[in-house]
């Protein structure tokens, strides 16, 4: 658990001592459901019927039945050339063959590079991009960092609203516009923020599903508006993901990517029963760093991304 | 939607096809590969096993081996043990009872519940004629209480004022009580979003829907969600006397696998299923039709149901008559078709409910919107009713005439000429059978659109 310690050591001490409480609190219900679904099954012996409940345990945490089977099929392997007879020496083995896939995903993200530095955010309906976007404004603001936030969910019946409260509770400012598109709002956005010299833009989007074609292209347009606005942006582009997510996740990745070029996941709803055992199909699939996940309903629930932590919840 | 997982089943019939005989081994095979599609398709391990039990155990049984086809006769046993799994059809929301019927709409946060209570209370009013009265209850997101009413004014229906300060109990109240005192036929209570695992908040709708005592009690489930889906439902169904679900964001690519993971957990009938994000996206749900979807045979029920909905019924026969007979179709046929796809969600959604394989690849080229179907009406409407009768009128002159007319290229005029014909050929196609032999005219004519 001392990982997500270990990122916050770049960024200045948690403010309140609540934050290590909910990371554990947060993480405490998935990991009973885990030590029930994996860690019983290293006490048992070793045999054709164990590798199958492991397989089955990666399988209910959305692990996906293909890359369950891969990684399941490679710790065979490895047991028969190392003439392994007992569960318990497995599971360093499988941990570090997820935390070797996991890994390259945990890469922080860094927004001292540019100024104002613009993040916008896409993802299906309800994933909880506007709430993830309520409680970086505070992250950021902790940082030290001005924030202002960009309204571009105009589809959405009182999107605009939700964000203004988000804005109001975190006094940041919000840029809306009676009428016009996401685009729009964004690139007013972009100037608003460099007229007031604002660190951080953050830009909400309406929900999308892939298979809204027109909707895609839509999204399309407003990274090129949002590069209009200026030529380095966007600086990150994050997919915001339910945890709850099953294997669709991998095609809401690609279909996103293809569409804006991804720079990084959200993962969003970690603390409840779903265990996103997904972000390890997505690893191998298609690796998108995971610069935060969301632990809780709190502000300050949302954390960078940490694979061995991730890994230890899995498995432990 | 569920289209892999149509993919797939598709697969496995393929490799079964050509086969004399299905023996245990390579009954085993397609089993693995059913198996296989359903745990990539999100279905629950627990709810996999059962099936595939099911259905191994009829498949071994005589009904195979004295079939002439067997990869037919598997596909109908998987088609069966769906349909019998999915359970019984959407019957609808039962509301007898003193009026106000009060629903409860519970999920977790972000699967749909004010969405669907929006459609819900359109749907109620248009087709059952009811006064219908909205309230949210949910306190904590912020903004999700001017969310409904935004909703319900776009669709004007009532709306009860509630505030962020209040108790949701309290609110719940009020609201019944201003339903009773206003002569409201229904109630709908929107509540916030929540974690199975949050007991205080599990205890909040328990209480509610003691205050309530509400007729229906829908549980409003993404259908993209993963294996958690039976952990969520079991401590949803276990926590409320739910007595029904709604499958949301059903026009997704999402396989839906959680609809046959919550429908076993629960045994509760999915009563409705959520399509796109306009008001009128709430649809009846199908066991037998969403089983064919998923293997393979489309969802052409649904797909004529809409149709019917949105269309002049005495069009669609003679229209229904003329394709049956396969002549006689001409252009004004044709516009009348176009109207209708219009009418019907567009083309996009109509190919979303056709067999995945028979589509396959067809979707990115047929971003054929309003505009590109208007442009196509006005060529038609350029033309004399002769002309429409018989395109064959159409030389040189007449095409230059029509052009001018629709505002638009000769070219434009002979593309869509060629295209009609073509259509024509297709449903010549069709009458002689086979909506495959359709499909596959249609692939080749669909990209070429204006």
């Amino acid at each position: 658990m001392f990982g997500f310690f270990r990122k916050s050591s770049q960024t200045p001490e948690p403010p309140s001592e609540g934050w290590w409480n909910r990371l554990t609190s947060g993480l405490s219900h998935s990991r009973t459901k885990l030590t029930q679904g994996l860690g019983g099954l290293f006490s048992r012996p070793l045999d054709d019927a164990w590798f199958e409940s492991m397989e089955e345990a990666l399988i209910s945490a959305d692990v996906g039945a293909r890359t369950s089977q891969t990684l399941i099929n490679d710790l065979k392997r490895e047991a028969r050339q190392q003439h392994i007879k007992d569960a318990s020496e497995l599971k360093p083995l499988l941990k570090t063959a997820l935390v070797n896939l996991l890994q390259p995903l945990e890469r922080p993200m860094d927004n001292r590079a540019h100024h104002p530095f613009v993040i916008l955010f896409v993802g299906v309906n309800g994933a909880g991009k506007t709430t993830t976007i309520g409680k970086l404004a505070q992250h950021f603001q902790q940082l030290g960092h001005s924030v202002l936030l960009a309204a571009g969910d105009t589809f959405r019946a009182a999107a605009v609203a939700q964000l203004l409260e988000w804005g109001e509770r975190n006094q940041v400012p919000v840029i809306t516009q009676e009428k016009g598109d996401s685009a729009a709002v964004i690139f007013d956005a972009i100037h608003a923020a460099r007229a007031r010299n604002i660190d951080v833009v953050l830009a909400d989007t309406a929900g999308r599903l892939p298979t809204q074609l027109h909707l895609m292209e839509e999204i399309r347009k407003v990274r090129r508006v949002v590069t209009k606005a200026d030529p380095s942006a966007p600086h990150e582009v994050l997919l915001v993901l339910d945890a709850g997510t099953g294997q669709n996740a991998l095609a809401q990745v690609r279909a996103f990517d293809e569409a804006i070029q991804l720079t990084g996941l959200v993962v969003t709803k970690l603390d409840g029963t779903a265990r996103g055992g997904m972000l390890v199909t997505l690893a191998g699939e298609h690796p998108i760093p995971i610069r935060f996940i969301g632990v809780g309903e709190g502000l300050e629930d949302l954390l960078p991304f940490d694979a061995r932590s991730f890994v230890d919840a899995l498995v432990e | 939607m569920l289209n892999q997982l149509t993919d797939r089943l598709s697969g496995v019939i393929k490799t079964l096809r050509g086969q004399a005989r299905l023996t245990e081994s390579n009954i085993q095979d397609a089993l693995r590969e059913v198996r296989l599609a359903l745990l990539e398709a999100d279905v629950a391990l627990p709810v996999v096993k059962d099936f595939m039990q099911e259905v191994r155990e009829r498949a071994l049984g005589q009904e195979v081996l004295s079939s002439l086809t067997p990869g037919q006769a598997l596909v109908g046993i998987v088609h069966e043990c769906l349909v019998h799994l999915m359970g019984e059809p959407g019957n609808g929301l039962n509301l007898a009872t003193q009026p106000p019927a009060v629903i409860l709409m519970a999920g977790l946060q972000g699967s749909g519940k004010t969405t669907s209570s929006g459609k819900l209370a359109k749907l109620l009013k248009e087709q059952q004629r009811k006064k219908v009265l909205l309230v949210s209850c949910d306190v904590y997101r912020p903004a999700a209480i001017e969310q409904l009413q935004v909703l319900a004014s776009a669709l004007d229906v009532d709306c009860f004022p509630s505030s962020p300060d209040q108790q949701p109990e309290a609110i719940a109240l009020a609201a019944l009580d201003h339903a009773r005192r206003h002569f409201h036929d229904v109630l709908i209570v929107d509540t916030a979003g929540r974690l199975a695992v949050d007991e205080a908040m599990m205890q909040e709708i328990r209480l509610l829907h003691h205050a309530l005592n509400p007729i229906e009690t829908l549980f409003v489930v993404d259908a993209m969600q993963g294996q958690d889906a039976v952990n969520t439902a079991r401590a949803f169904g276990e926590t409320l006397p739910l007595t029904g679900v709604i499958l949301t964001k059903l026009d997704g690519d999402a396989r839906g696998g959680a609809a046959l993971s919550v429908r076993k957990v629960t045994q509760k009938p999915i009563k409705f299923i959520g399509v796109g994000e306009k008001p009128n996206g709430l649809e009846a749900f199908h066991p037998d039709r969403m089983a064919s979807r998923i293997l393979g045979m489309g969802d052409v029920l649904t797909l004529i149901e809409e149709a019917h909905r949105h269309v002049d019924r005495v069009e669609a026969e003679k229209l229904a008559q003329k394709i049956k007979k396969g002549q006689d179709f001409d252009l004004e046929d044709f516009k009348a078709q176009l109207v209708q796809m219009k009418k019907a969600g567009g083309l996009n959604a109509m190919m979303d409910k056709l067999p995945a394989q028979l589509t396959k690849g067809m979707t990115p080229n047929t971003q054929m919107d309003d505009r590109a179907i208007n442009r196509i009406e006005g060529i038609i409407n350029a033309m004399t009713p002769a002309e429409r009768r018989r395109p064959e009128l159409l030389k040189a002159s007449r095409k230059r005439r029509v052009a001018a007319g629709a505002g638009v290229q000769v070219q434009d005029v002979n593309r869509l000429l060629n295209q009609f014909e073509q259509m024509q050929k297709m449903m010549k196609m069709f009458s002689k059978g086979g909506v495959s032999k359709m499909m596959r005219g249609l692939k080749g004519l669909m990209p070429g659109m204006p």
